[in-house]
């Protein structure tokens, strides 16, 4: 029973359709839909790459606000700070 | 004083526009206010049933834009209320045959002798919406606790926002205070969370806005409404009043303190 569910805490449809609508405004407010900023993270990668060898699979790219400023944040780690934490041997 | 002029706009169409502006523009009129309500939504009139104006209407919007008519032959006066008026939405003609000029040039010669002009703006964000927001002093968005309709108010708030209309105010109609207790529909506080907007009014939902609707006597008339109640605030709230929000949403009765009980602070 959902008011069981609430009385737990635990997610309910209201909170699905705010988390929902807070993803869906991010995207809308750029003007940037999921689909497109996956293409924007390959050109990414791809540009990247040329100049230095990254982690492709590990690279997050997302859109943020905070107060009236849309961030686009990308996090790209470099396949070599990988390769060097390995133990040698 | 010259009249403010006030736009009911919700990008998502059936979130309750036409149902606000007529509620509006009578709670203003039985306030003691001179009103006039436009339909703007050319092509659809509307307001005209939901105000129970119908049987009266010979000059309509486009009429007295392209000067057929004098102003003061398309303003309708209603059948309760002597100071207010509805100059309705011309029904064989289409949303291109009004300018955004030609309702600022309108709302100008409405204002001297009037305390509110109150404009129903159709769906969408075409040329229709931008005739409606043209002359505006104050733009209010109606959404219902969804989604779709919230979505769509976001996108709302950016284009008036873009016109330099100042900061838009929201209307969230059709609030099930059932639903939002039990988690199963987003409560007041969370769709302002998302929208960053002031808010103006709360209306429950009330079954007493069809039976309304059914007479073209809007709920605002009811004094046992509850959806007229909340629109009686929301004139209250135009005219400066400080009129507090009835917590629809309050978690009364036994449930509602268990609620509270098990989870300080509350999860709405």
């Amino acid at each position: 029973m959902s008011f069981l569910r609430f009385l737990r805490g635990e997610a309910t449809s209201a909170r699905a359709a705010k988390e929902r609508l807070q993803l869906v405004l991010v995207h809308d407010r750029a003007d940037l839909p999921p689909a497109k900023l996956e293409a924007l993270k390959d050109d990414l990668i791809a540009v990247l790459s040329r100049y230095v060898e990254i982690d492709s699979r590990a690279v997050r790219i997302e859109l943020t606000r905070d107060r009236d400023q849309q961030r686009l944040v990308a996090d790209i780690p470099l396949a070599s700070s990988r390769a060097r934490r390995r133990p040698i041997g | 004083m010259a009249a403010r002029v006030v736009t009911v706009t919700s990008g998502k169409g059936g979130v309750g526009k036409t149902t606000a502006t007529a509620n509006i523009g009578v709670a203003l009129a039985a306030a003691g206010q001179r009103v006039v309500c436009i339909d703007a939504d050319i092509g659809l009139r509307n307001l005209d049933v939901v105000m129970g104006l119908e049987n009266r209407i010979v000059y309509d919007l486009v009429d007295v834009v392209e000067g057929r008519c004098k102003l003061r032959q398309a303003m309708i006066k209603d059948k309760r209320l002597p100071d207010l008026h509805l100059i309705p939405a011309a029904q064989t003609r289409d949303k291109t045959a009004v300018s955004p000029k030609d309702m600022v040039r309108l709302a100008d010669e409405i204002r001297p002798d009037f305390d509110w002009v109150v404009i129903d703006s159709p769906a969408g964000i075409e040329r229709g919406f931008r005739n409606a927001i043209a002359p505006a002093d104050l733009v209010l968005i109606v959404t219902n606790p969804e989604v779709s309709a919230v979505r769509d108010a976001d996108r709302i708030i950016g284009l008036v926002e873009a016109e330099e209309k100042g900061p838009p105010q929201l209307i969230i109609n059709r609030v099930k205070a059932e639903m939002v207790r039990r988690g199963d529909m987003l409560s007041t506080q969370d769709v302002l969370e998302v929208l960053a907007i002031q808010l103006i009014g709360v209306i429950p939902e009330d079954e007493q806005v069809l039976v309304s609707s059914n007479q073209g006597m809007p709920a605002a008339l009811e004094p046992k409404s509850r959806a007229g109640k909340a629109f009686r605030d929301i004139a209250r709230r135009l005219n400066g009043e400080e009129v507090p929000f009835d917590d629809l949403e309050a978690r009364d009765g036994f449930f509602g303190r268990l609620t509270r009980l098990v989870r300080p602070g509350g999860a709405s």
